[in-house]
């Protein structure tokens, strides 16, 4: 029985990583500008788990085997170096391994984070209520008007309560329920939620950000390829979390702008 | 005995007089000024129901048709009938297809039970919202039952799909069952009414209520129009 | 060494009447077997609740015939709605965390067998003990009781976050009652732990019989005493916690909501409040809790194996050690459940290292009982082989640890399906896995009767190679971005990993049929069992070997043990065999001690 779990575990290591050397399902391209730096640590720090995983499993493995329903005449042994030895290894390969990873992936998280937006990032705010995401555009003059949360009435398409009897600014804002961008352009995405916690998650994109209620954060991205992606709620807020979506459309700039004139056109 | 034979003649009378006589209100809801645009619904979050649509849909706040009419106003008798009525037997559905209610407006008698039916590929959540009545919140996958339901006051109940968020519609509860909702060209019809004095009134989501008094006499059909004043916000 | 035992427990009487013998009972052995017992009713609700969840990941739109009968609305028809899969799915993940995986290898197996690994009758305060368990027991009745009042379970997860938790049933279905029921019973169970860790710390500290120093204590000892240091200051923060988000719902107060929410078109009535708050005061509470589940595992599996390798460890010491600084550490990363939570990205940062750094102390446990297996003369039996499956899952569920540790990767990770991949493995998979070894290595004491073997070998099989079947995918799932606590897949990315989702189901469903092979055992074998060959079937040297068999009312029967060896005496000649237990008082050749 020894013997045969050994082989086991061995089998069932092998069979854990192969999916993972065959690429099968993995995350999509990258269409991002900070998205490398990101790949890079996954796949670093798949190497480093995937061997730790693999060498963990083999040792167990051959140890069961070699160790197990032992002789009548057979002495135990102690490993050569005891617990010292490993306790050193542990330490020192380990312990340099994670810090490595640790003080590489600064980097990657800094460019997402820790860098403010550049001066000419074009603002769009998502707002995330349950169950769907809502854009809102400033429109021609440049300024999101006030919003009005006593206002808001998802009946009548007023998702942002906007006045525009009363607040010019909000006369032009642009309301729609997908996000559109030009692609090659940097996006200031100004988060607000409505009720109660959402995220925001586009795996192309290699973004992910909570929406905290009172507290309005920021994001700010680039997208390098045209295309239709997913932008999908990763916070549960409710039953309906699972259908919380909406799509990107990253375009040309002469798309986006059409796209832009036949949405404020149906504002 | 002849004065309780008499008596009994007199009320016969009485009954079937009444039974002869009854007239019906009718007329059109119409509007001035100019309505606020309905903004089409971008239902691309949901793609099966988008692809029902060949155009978006508009929001239904405010429905209008030929000549000015506004429509989806119920009408009903608030005073001056003898009693409640009979609780309607015949089933009335509200249908969530192409992730839009159906009607948009459903009036319905105290206590008459309705059906919700999900006609979509999607869940729909319908939670409607009574200050009333009680409170309940129901997810329907698809191809599951339909949800019977019924409210015992009246009230108009706003309607919601939480899933979602853009479908709205409202639920007219009403103590009588003298009632009707307009359509298309405004028109609405109360028939059967005994011959007496009746307020009527008509409720819009929008732009609120108004009320109209008439008598009938006999048989007559009297002509009641309301007219809301629209606003373009 | 300083005896105190003689003092510090009250001495109480044999019971008398059957209430006193099981019901109300001051005996930490029948607590414990109380608490095992909840704990056994406890997995297998939770892992029914999982079996309906699995079934309509994969099979969506099926009904479930009789799924109707647990809800009013939330099967219409037995098709699961999407508020009843969080509601189930929150129900599952509590249910384990608290009531499986906090009671069974922390709350039962150390009431049983701490005080008498020490040597002690019982423990300091035992009316506090029979309260631990009664108020972890009502609180388990109020958290099902959520099944059938109101509108249902609430739907927000174990984790129940802000402002959904706070905000009422205008969120959802379940979320005013189901919430006050939820808090309720958490906070009663943050005050049963409590009390239970209050008697642990003290009967470690205080209760130990003379010869028994600090560093005689076995290792289960020593996990079950750093664990209830953990619960002690975990548990403080978690139950005021539940306190104010029961005050958001009673009393008007908005310490987790903020201002101008509009949920349905109205602005809700609260203003001022922290939706940060709620995740900061949780998590402070649920890393720790994490390494409450298992860190007794480690003591229990680590206690098995040195008994069927017959060597020690490579080093007692730095086990304790190790099991110490993963205590320690574990109150200093629990931000890495927020990193993209909207909390500042330098504390991000700055809970990222600590994280990372905690992987060593775990690194070291599991090289030394991995290397501890070099020359061993390693028996083969269930309580071994699912002490041996537990190193292969804690490592697997370890490795995933890399990844999640990072902020960056994070990005990438956070919420998808390679969470609860990552946890299940170590907590779902390993913890458990030290519960029936646990069982397996223990029975015969708890019970007088040994379980089967055969049964228990073919329980470790199914489970071993079904729990891999079920969890390793989730990690690729994860890879691929799968969102969890998703009740359906509608995305279009989410269609092609649909089919593995299947895969996982059948998995899910066959090993939890194993796990009644497992249940039929425990209950056959305790009527039925085999009985053991003597008081010490495993030949063991701790002193709950001491004693008869199942121990009597005061564990020794009247004598204080007295301690004369380290723990884990093995590897020697002595007129017994191969070892020589705590309480002989036989001088043999030893292998060099470690001092």
């Amino acid at each position: 029985m020894a013997k045969f779990f050994a082989v086991t575990i061995i089998v069932i290591a092998i069979l854990s990583a192969i999916p993972i050397l065959r690429h099968t399902w993995v995350a999509p391209e990258d269409i991002s500008t900070h998205g490398g730096l990101i790949d890079e640590q996954m796949s670093e720090t798949m190497a480093e788990a995937g061997i730790s995983f693999l060498a963990a499993q083999f040792v167990l493995a051959f140890f069961i085997w070699k160790f197990s329903n032992p002789g009548p005449d057979a002495k135990i042994k102690k490993f050569p170096g005891g617990a010292k030895g490993l306790v050193i290894a542990a330490i020192l390969v380990v312990g340099i391994e994670v810090m490595a990873l640790g003080i590489f992936g600064v980097k990657a998280w800094a460019n997402v984070y820790l860098t403010p937006p550049s001066a000419d990032a074009m603002p769009i705010q998502v707002q995330a209520g349950q169950f769907a995401f809502y854009f809102r555009y400033p429109g021609p003059d440049g300024t999101f008007g006030a919003t009005h949360p006593e206002m808001i009435s998802e009946g009548s398409q007023n998702f942002f309560g906007l006045d525009p009897e009363h607040d010019v600014d909000s006369r032009d804002d642009i309301v729609a329920a997908e996000m559109a961008i030009p692609v090659n352009k940097e996006i200031h995405l100004l988060m607000h939620s409505k009720d109660v916690g959402h995220s925001f998650y586009v795996r192309e994109l290699r973004v992910q950000q909570d929406f905290v209620p009172g507290l309005d954060v920021s994001l700010h991205f680039t997208a390098t390829k045209i295309g239709k992606y997913e932008i999908v709620c990763t916070q549960l807020c409710g039953l309906g979390h699972y259908n919380m979506k909406a799509y990107l459309e990253v375009m040309s700039q002469q798309d986006f702008d059409d796209w832009m004139k036949k949405e404020a056109a149906m504002q | 005995m002849r004065t309780k034979q008499m008596l009994l003649a007199f009320l016969m009378l009485l009954v079937g007089s009444s039974l002869m006589f009854a007239g019906t209100v009718s007329g059109k809801v119409t509007y001035t000024g100019t309505p606020a645009h309905q903004k089409p619904i971008d239902m691309s979050k949901e793609p099966s129901c988008a692809k029902q649509h060949a155009t978006p849909v508009t929001t239904e706040t405010v429905v209008t048709g030929a000549n000015n009419a506004l429509d989806n106003v119920v009408v009903y008798v608030s005073a001056g009938a003898p009693d409640e009525g009979q609780v309607p037997t015949q089933a009335i559905t509200y249908t969530q297809k192409g992730c839009q209610y159906i009607p948009h407006v459903l009036a319905m008698h105290v206590n008459q039970e309705f059906d919700i039916i999900n006609d979509d590929q999607t869940s729909h959540n319908i939670h409607p919202l009574p200050k009333v009545n009680i409170e309940w919140n129901k997810s329907q996958p698809p191809g599951t039952p339909p949800i019977k339901e019924k409210y015992d006051k009246p009230e108009f109940i706003e309607v919601k799909c939480n899933i979602h968020p853009w479908m709205h519609g409202y639920f007219a509860v009403l103590k009588t069952s003298h009632y009707d909702v307009s359509k298309e060209a405004g028109d609405f019809k109360l028939p059967n009414l005994p011959p007496g004095k009746y307020t009527i009134t008509a409720w819009h989501e929008k732009y609120g209520t108004q009320t109209a008094d008439v008598t009938i006499t006999g048989n007559e059909t009297k002509d009641v129009n309301f007219t809301f004043k629209a606003t373009p916000y | 060494m300083h005896d105190m035992s003689a003092h510090a427990v009250q001495h109480h009487a044999p019971p008398t009447s059957f209430i006193r013998k099981y019901v109300f009972s001051l005996d930490h052995k029948v607590i414990g077997k109380q608490y095992y017992a909840l704990a056994l009713v406890a997995a297998l609700t939770g892992m029914v609740l999982s079996w309906f969840m699995r079934i309509h990941l994969a099979w969506n739109s099926a009904a479930i015939p009789g799924l109707q009968l647990l809800s009013k609305t939330g099967a219409p028809g037995g098709v699961m709605t999407p508020e009843f899969y969080l509601q189930l799915m929150t129900m599952h993940g509590t249910i384990m965390v608290f009531f499986v995986l906090t009671t069974a290898p922390f709350a039962a197996f150390g009431n049983f067998f701490l005080p008498i690994q020490v040597g002690a009758e019982d423990m300091p305060f035992p009316r506090f003990n029979m309260m631990s368990f009664w108020v972890t027991f009502t609180a388990f009745l109020v958290l099902m009781s959520s099944f059938i009042l109101g509108d249902g379970p609430t739907l927000g997860g174990w984790t129940q976050y802000a402002p959904l938790n706070a905000v009422g049933s205008v969120a959802g279905p379940g979320q005013g009652l189901g919430v006050v029921l939820w808090a309720a019973s958490i906070g009663l169970f943050c005050v049963g732990q409590l009390l239970g860790s209050l008697n642990f710390i003290t009967t470690t500290l205080d209760l130990r019989v003379k010869g028994m120093s600090l560093m005689r204590l076995p290792l289960t000892a020593w996990a079950w005493f750093i664990t209830s240091c953990m619960g002690l200051t975990a548990f403080a923060v978690l139950m005021p916690a539940c306190i104010l988000v029961i005050l958001d719902h009673v009393a008007g107060t908005s310490f987790f909501v903020a201002s101008n929410l509009v949920i349905n078109d109205q602005v809700q009535p609260h203003s001022g409040g922290s939706t940060l708050l709620w995740q900061h005061l949780f998590w402070f509470f649920g890393h720790p809790e994490v390494y409450i589940a298992i860190v007794p595992g480690l003591g229990i599996v680590s206690h098995i194996l040195i008994t069927n390798m017959r060597k020690p460890m490579l080093s007692h010491r730095t086990l304790i050690y190790s099991m110490g600084a993963l205590a320690v550490l574990s109150y200093m990363v629990y931000g890495h459940h927020m990193f993209v939570s909207g909390m500042n990205p330098y504390s991000s940062l700055a809970f990222s290292f600590p994280t990372l750094v905690i992987t060593i102390p775990s690194t070291i446990i599991v090289l030394v009982q991995v290397f501890s297996l070099y020359g061993a003369k390693l028996r083969i039996n269930s309580a071994s082989l699912f002490s041996l499956g537990f190193i292969s899952m804690f490592v697997a569920g370890g490795v995933s640890g890399f990844f999640l540790a990072q902020p960056s990767i994070d990005i990438m990770l956070h919420a998808t399906y390679f969470v609860v991949g990552h946890f299940h493995m170590v907590m779902g998979v390993a913890a458990m896995f030290g519960i029936f070894a646990g069982t397996y290595f223990w029975f015969p004491k708890m019970t007088g009767r040994m379980m089967n073997e055969t049964l228990g070998r073919v329980h470790f099989w199914l489970s071993f190679v079904g729990a891999y079947c079920i969890f390793m995918p989730f990690h690729y799932l994860g890879m691929a971005g799968n969102v969890r606590r998703y009740s359906s897949f509608v995305d279009d990315f989410l269609q092609p990993l649909i089919p593995v989702h299947r895969f996982i189901t059948v998995a899910a469903l066959v090993t939890g049929a194993a796990q009644l092979v497992f249940l039929y055992n425990l209950i056959h074998s305790r009527f039925w069992g085999e009985l053991p060959p003597n008081d010490n079937p495993w030949e063991a040297t701790s002193l709950e070997w001491s004693t008869p068999t199942p121990p009597p009312f005061d564990n020794f029967g009247g004598k204080h043990p007295v301690v004369y060896h380290d723990p884990y005496q093995y590897g020697v000649q002595s007129s017994v065999g191969d070892y020589v237990m705590q309480a002989s008082p036989e001088q043999v050749k030893t292998e060099d001690e470690e001092k």
